[in-house]
């Protein structure tokens, strides 16, 4: 092994104070890097996978961007409906395995109220084609015989925590999806409470903040109801609206899982030139990737500023080296003295550089997956979002790369110095 | 008239000057020591001049200078004379820009700057006043710190049928260094017990040529003497010359000859003339 190297661990080890602070610096600001860039990757493959294994969402005619906001994240309104007519057409199609209709328009407490039926538990699926799990309980009763049984909502699970609900409780819902607390709010169902008979784990969808009942409880709330107001001087009690027809007439958005992937356009073609109905077909997954690439520059903008961060760290670890070169002035004469060339000082100033950056970039990797694997419990927990603690992915070891490659240009800067200093002092230091 | 070095006389000699030339009448005066007289000398200056970069006159002028292999110079040299830029050349940290400089034979300016460095490692020790330790280490790696950089000084103290580590242990109790002083890092050390861990460090692997400059000012005076009588009989046993750098004549005592640079250095005389 060269001298120089050596000399270069021990001369790290004399100063290891300094050292091991410029050296944490860098670990940190590596660690935040590839942690920006884990959760950039995670937060878009679960965005990506907020709602899978659904071929295509039906709506009313419209934008795509528009039916998946309203229909998957419940952000918005629709313009227009799907009728049921349009519905039973679809679910029809030779193509199609399954459908799940959704009907929106009421709300809890700022919680989307979303009217379906049972079959949203088995076929809604999200992250690889995982399907909810209930917390506690089970789904609303499908085809309800007796009155009661109508009456009965699923809860997601933040709707749960951020109000501690439990099992068996009633709650009242309110018309108009904007009934939000303290945002405008027009007239609560008060007459026909909900029971809570399920309450769902976390996804890390939009599912957690929604209230899932059935589409014949969206019904019969509005039974007495017209154009958005309760019919004055009629009241229909819960136990009677069996007696009515709780078919709706029409839904939000129906979502449609085929039996085979390979027939996806050609349905999707057939649905959106139906005579019947102007109708609007999307593949949740297309316009997933468009909607994210609207948030991406917030994203890119993150990414940015973190490896900033780690030319920070960089910056630091040269200064404490550069700043050591005055008090080493001596040390680097004697090793001339003693045969060191000029360029076995580069070596050891650039050596030394590296050494530290190095250290840095493994502490920051070992931070990284000590905080991945303390936090990923958590994470999955609260917000439904898997942690992916596997080997640096192509793109971490294209950032490792970049890092290493900005500590290499860093070293040579005190190397540099060094080097050119060596070369005017010789053997002794005028002073 | 000075010989320069690259001049047609190298032609013939490319590496050495005939030894028995007279190269200056004031050669005669700084000839080796009759003893040394046929053995390659340990440096052989000639018509040299060297001007520090961006410099308005020469700082060093010597017309010759010899010393004999083994031989124990002492030059005197009050700070100003051109001391430092000599131990540079020397040391073949810079080449003059005029005449010649050969150390153990070998002329300096034929040499490529990385090739001086590591000829300098092999052939030459250097004893300085102060800071002759890296701090950190421990006594016994400073040691060896001048084999590290030395093939040949390690090829020397294998064919002594030594290893560094024994080498550098014998030669430190040879200069009174207690074995347990080794272990400690160099900064824990005495001044005078780093001078010595120095002295050891220039003798080890036996090189030609120990330079000392001014190495025991540091020292009280009582321990001058003896620090200069180890490092006159340590060179001797090594068989390596000394080239004594001080401005103290009192401590001229031991040496086979006496130099004064300020009469060596003709810059030096030029510019006290003129003044």
């Amino acid at each position: 092994m060269s001298p120089v190297f050596a000399l270069s661990l021990r001369s790290i080890a004399n100063r290891r104070l300094s050292v091991a602070l410029t050296v944490v610096a860098v670990a940190l600001s590596v660690a935040l890097l590839l942690g920006v860039e884990r959760l950039r990757n995670d937060a878009r493959a679960s965005f990506a996978q907020t709602i899978s294994a659904t071929d295509l969402v039906v709506g009313a005619r419209g934008g795509a961007l528009q039916l998946l906001l309203y229909s998957v994240f419940h952000i918005g309104d629709a313009t227009a409906n799907l009728s049921w007519a349009g519905v039973e057409h679809v679910a029809a199609l030779p193509q199609v395995r399954w459908l799940v209709p959704l009907a929106l328009g009421d709300a809890h407490r700022g919680h989307r109220v979303v009217g379906t039926t049972a079959a949203f538990f088995t076929h809604y699926r999200h992250g690889e084609a995982r399907a909810l799990a209930f917390a506690a309980g089970g789904p609303f009763a499908e085809a309800p015989a007796r009155a009661q049984d109508i009456f009965q909502t699923v809860i997601g699970a933040e709707v749960a925590a951020r109000h501690g609900y439990r099992l068996g409780q009633q709650i009242v819902l309110s018309h108009g999806s904007l009934g939000g607390e303290g945002g405008p709010r027009f007239a609560d169902h008060a007459d026909k409470p909900f029971t809570i008979v399920g309450i769902l784990a976390p996804s890390g969808t939009p599912v957690d903040r929604a209230l899932l009942v059935s589409l014949e409880g969206i019904e019969a709330i509005h039974i007495d109801w017209h154009g958005g107001a309760p019919l004055p001087g009629l009241k229909i009690a819960p136990e009677h609206v069996r007696k009515f027809d709780l078919q709706p007439k029409s839904v939000t958005a129906a979502l449609v899982g085929l039996h085979s992937r390979g027939a996806v356009f050609r349905v999707q073609r057939q649905i959106n030139t139906w005579a019947g109905e102007p109708l609007t077909a999307i593949l949740p997954g297309v316009t997933l990737q468009q909607l994210w690439d609207l948030v991406a520059v917030a994203e890119r903008a993150l990414l940015a500023v973190s490896a900033l961060v780690v030319v920070v760290g960089l910056a630091g670890l040269v200064a404490v080296v550069v700043a050591s070169l005055g008090e080493r002035r001596r040390e680097l004469a004697i090793l001339r003295a003693l045969g060191a060339s000029p360029r076995d000082v580069f070596a050891l100033l650039a050596i030394e550089s590296l050494l530290l950056a190095l250290a840095g970039i493994a502490l920051g990797l070992a931070l990284l997956y000590g905080v991945g694997a303390a936090a990923s419990p958590w994470l999955a927990a609260q917000h439904g979002l898997q942690l992916a603690l596997g080997w640096p992915s192509a793109g971490e070891w294209r950032l490792l790369g970049a890092v290493l490659a900005a500590a290499l240009a860093a070293s040579l800067l005190p190397a540099l110095r060094a080097y050119r200093q060596s070369l005017a002092d010789g053997m002794t230091v005028r002073t | 008239m000075s010989l320069h070095w690259n001049g047609s006389a190298q032609a013939s000699t490319p590496t050495t000057l005939p030894a028995t030339t007279p190269i200056h009448p004031q050669a005669l005066s700084a000839a080796p020591a009759p003893g040394c007289a046929g053995a390659t000398p340990a440096v052989r200056l000639a018509g040299l001049r060297y001007r520090w970069p961006g410099a308005a006159a020469d700082c060093l002028a010597i017309d010759a200078l010899t010393i004999g292999a083994g031989e124990r110079v002492f030059l005197r040299g009050p700070s100003g004379s051109g001391k430092t830029t000599l131990l540079s050349l020397v040391g073949g940290v810079v080449l003059p820009q005029a005449g010649g400089i050969e150390v153990a034979g070998q002329a300096l300016d034929r040499l490529s700057a990385g090739v001086r460095d590591r000829f300098r490692a092999d052939h030459v020790g250097f004893v300085f006043q102060l800071f002759n330790l890296l701090p950190w280490l421990s006594a016994r790696d400073n040691i060896l710190l001048a084999c590290r950089f030395s093939p040949q000084r390690r090829a020397r103290v294998a064919a002594a049928g030594s290893t560094p580590a024994a080498e550098a242990e014998r030669l430190a109790s040879r200069l009174d260094l207690a074995p347990e002083l080794l272990e400690r890092a160099a900064a824990q050390l005495s001044v005078g017990q780093q001078q010595r861990v120095a002295a050891a460090r220039a003798l080890i692997g036996r090189p030609g040529l120990v330079v000392a400059d001014e190495p025991t000012s540091a020292l009280d005076a009582d321990r001058q003497q003896a620090f200069i009588d180890l490092l006159l009989e340590e060179c001797a046993a090594a068989a390596s010359a000394l080239l004594f750098v001080s401005h103290d004549q009192r401590l001229a005592a031991h040496f086979d000859r006496v130099l004064d640079l300020a009469t060596l250095n003709r810059a030096g005389n030029a510019r006290e003339a003129g003044r």
